[in-house]
């Protein structure tokens, strides 16, 4: 399991250090000018450009660049223009140049729970509702699960979600509009705020997980040592649940690992669609004032973020099946 | 056997088949034993398929509403930039349509669109052109990529295989939702200096850019692994011994084998393009207004939805219908292409 973490965790390190160079290189090097973006209409004075390239550190060499930029957020730096930036320092935003760090911190909250909600509900609804077909298959019930998963496969969170506020939030008003959590102050009405977005968010999901969960079952309960089981005299609820539902998670496991850049994309639109103030809301915001350190700190904050979450789903998976540990 | 419409259009073509006589079930025990190739064993059972032929003539219509989208809405009377509700006083004073649900009249089929008023059906004709436009053009340059990386991944092998491989995987570990929106203000900004005019074509480039920078890797690992199955068969060997060059067996011998499954996961990729373009205009990082477009009106019923909830519905329904369409059309072109992959 050691040795299984180590090579994960290296492998990730890599993984991230590459993500850093491209999206530098991407963010920094290939637009003609990161200081003409920053300065926006006053660019005609070349003193100011000048200033921001210093300020910026846009006169050194790239790599040196890109050096200071990652050390800067392990071990905190000095940015050329002698403003001092704390430990995680992603640098300072152009728009309203402040530190970035503070912002990542204020708003990771929201799309953290967001899809850990989302991810729990439709884990929940889509293992569940696969899980039944596969008892129920060919009835009635089966049926009726895959063409709900049909549609529920074709909706849009951009779709759903406004009907959804309108429907269960202003007319029925059975669940909360959907607001930001604040879990150490208020966390029944963090958890209340939360419901219908990870509903909506979690449609567009279940219907996959519904569909392979239930062919995943469908095959394990055709396996010999099933059938051994259940000739031995087992219940089959018991052969059901111990054995064909174990089996079939490793693979339910692998999608949902596989899934989780998707699962953050899913969270910036039903952030969006609620008004939310998440990590995906920042992004859209930061495109429109072209704020590129914060474009930079986002994605490397949410694709560290999906690369560890990676690794636990990769070790939850090394846990239930034994034969991953010894490869 | 390149698009399903295609294969729709094909359709009188093929109904000249001595064997192509519908509606007779176990046509296996007609006496008549007529060899057919692949491509028409497979047309045969995909029309057979009623669900299929239904989707397709559904996916028929939607690319021929993207095709001739000016024309239709020459013939429907209205255009997609006018601003009827303004100049018709057809708003109230908060820019909602005075008519009941969201204006819906003889002229305006579909009503009207809250705040600038225009109208809805020529906006929805136009805003599918441009959703599926985009996309279009996104799988074909994704499949193509992939394509050309799997075979050569999986053609070449050994430490090319690897390396390539570790390329994709690199590429497939970017978070891309967030990508696509990150990057696309860098992509615009290496087309338009600051403070210029945006020239039209700069936003479906920067969009077709993004999109297929992270979208060619799937197909491009599906056809690896079918290639590296495909490379060991007899009749690939066989060619190799008989002096065939590489070219000749990739073109020959491989790509016919792998057809299959670049169409049907063609027909997968494409509505994940069309609800992902239209996903990036709806957050506002796509497509911007004036052009209609299919993401933009969901932008314009997110904002409106308490107060004029039709307007939602009629892009939603649109979709809803497409993507379905588009998925069962892909599930019933495998099985006809091959019968032996269950669902």
């Amino acid at each position: 399991m050691l040795r299984f973490l180590t090579r994960r965790v290296l492998g990730a390190i890599i993984i991230l250090l590459l993500i850093s160079i491209v999206t530098y290189f991407l963010f920094f090097v290939l637009p003609a000018d990161p200081a003409r973006l920053a300065c926006g209409k006053n660019c005609s004075n070349p003193d100011l450009v000048a200033a921001i390239h210093h300020r910026m550190g846009l006169d050194l060499p790239i790599y040196q660049q890109w050096w200071d930029y990652i050390k800067g957020i392990f071990v905190g730096r000095t940015m050329p223009d002698g403003q001092n930036c704390g430990a995680p320092c992603f640098g300072f935003s152009f728009a309203n140049d402040t530190a970035i760090w503070p912002l990542l911190k204020d708003r990771y909250p929201t799309t953290f729970s967001l899809a850990v909600g989302g991810s729990a509900a439709f884990l929940i609804i889509g293992v569940g509702l696969g899980m039944l077909s596969a008892w129920q298959q060919g009835k009635t019930f089966d049926r009726f699960a895959s063409s709900i998963s049909l549609i529920g496969n074709s909706v849009q969170i951009y779709f759903i979600g406004p009907l959804a506020i309108a429907l269960f939030a202003d007319n029925l008003g059975w669940f909360d509009h959907g607001h930001d959590p604040t879990w150490t102050s208020d966390p029944i009405g963090s958890l209340n705020g939360l419901v219908l977005p990870c509903l909506v968010m979690s449609v567009i999901f279940w219907s996959n997980y519904s569909r392979q969960t239930r062919s995943l079952m469908v095959e394990q309960l055709s396996e010999d040592h099933i059938r051994t089981a259940r000739a031995k005299g087992m219940g089959s609820k018991y052969v059901f649940y111990r054995y064909a539902l174990r089996g079939a998670a490793a693979s339910i496991i692998t999608i949902f690992g596989i899934d989780l850049g998707s699962v953050f994309g899913g969270a910036i639109i039903t952030e969006y669609t609620f008004g939310l103030h998440g990590l995906g809301n920042l992004a859209v915001n930061a495109v429109g004032q072209r704020d590129l350190p914060l474009e930079m700190a986002v994605m490397l904050f949410s694709a560290s973020a999906i690369v560890i979450f990676n690794i636990v789903v990769d070790a939850a998976y090394a846990i239930i099946d034994p034969r991953i540990r010894l490869a | 056997m390149t698009s399903p419409s295609q294969a729709a259009a094909d359709a009188d073509s093929l109904t000249l088949e001595p064997e192509g006589i519908p509606g007779t079930p176990g046509g296996k025990g007609t006496p008549d034993l007529a060899g057919r190739t692949p491509r028409q064993l497979a047309w045969l059972r995909f029309k057979r398929d009623k669900t299929g032929i239904v989707c397709a003539v559904i996916v028929g219509c939607f690319i021929l509403i993207a095709v001739a989208a000016p024309l239709i809405v020459k013939l429907y009377g209205q255009n997609a930039y006018d601003f009827y509700g303004q100049d018709d006083g057809l708003l109230n004073s908060y820019g909602l349509p005075i008519a009941p649900n969201g204006g819906i009249s003889g002229t305006h089929w579909f009503g009207i669109e809250p705040n600038l008023g225009r109208d809805v059906f020529a906006l929805l004709m136009y805003g599918i052109r441009t959703s599926l436009g985009i996309a279009a053009v996104v799988t074909v340059i994704s499949v193509g990529t992939g394509v050309l990386f799997g075979l050569t991944q999986g053609y070449i092998g050994g430490k090319v295989d690897y390396f390539m491989g570790r390329f994709s995987d690199f590429m497939l570990s970017f978070p891309s939702q967030l990508f696509f929106i990150a990057f696309s203000p860098v992509a615009i900004s290496l087309f338009v200096g600051i403070g210029d005019q945006e020239p039209w074509w700069v936003r479906p480039l920067v969009l077709i850019g993004v999109q297929f920078l992270l979208g060619w890797m799937s197909i491009g690992r599906l056809v690896r692994a079918q290639v590296l199955s495909l490379r060991e068969r007899e009749f690939v060997e066989a060619a190799r011994i008989s002096g065939a060059s590489s070219w000749r067996i990739i073109r020959k011998e491989l790509l016919p084998n792998l057809w299959s499954t670049i169409l049907v996961q063609a027909t997968l990729m494409l509505p994940v393009f069309v609800t992902a373009e239209a996903g990036l205009s709806y957050l506002g990082v796509g497509i911007v207004a004036p052009t209609p477009d299919w993401g933009l009106m969901f932008q314009t019923g997110a904002t409106y939805y308490s107060s004029d909830i039709t307007f939602m519905f009629f892009p939603g329904i649109a979709m809803v219908i497409f993507v379905v369409a588009f998925n069962l059309l892909g599930d019933s072109v495998r099985d006809a292409l091959d019968p032996k992959t269950l669902r």
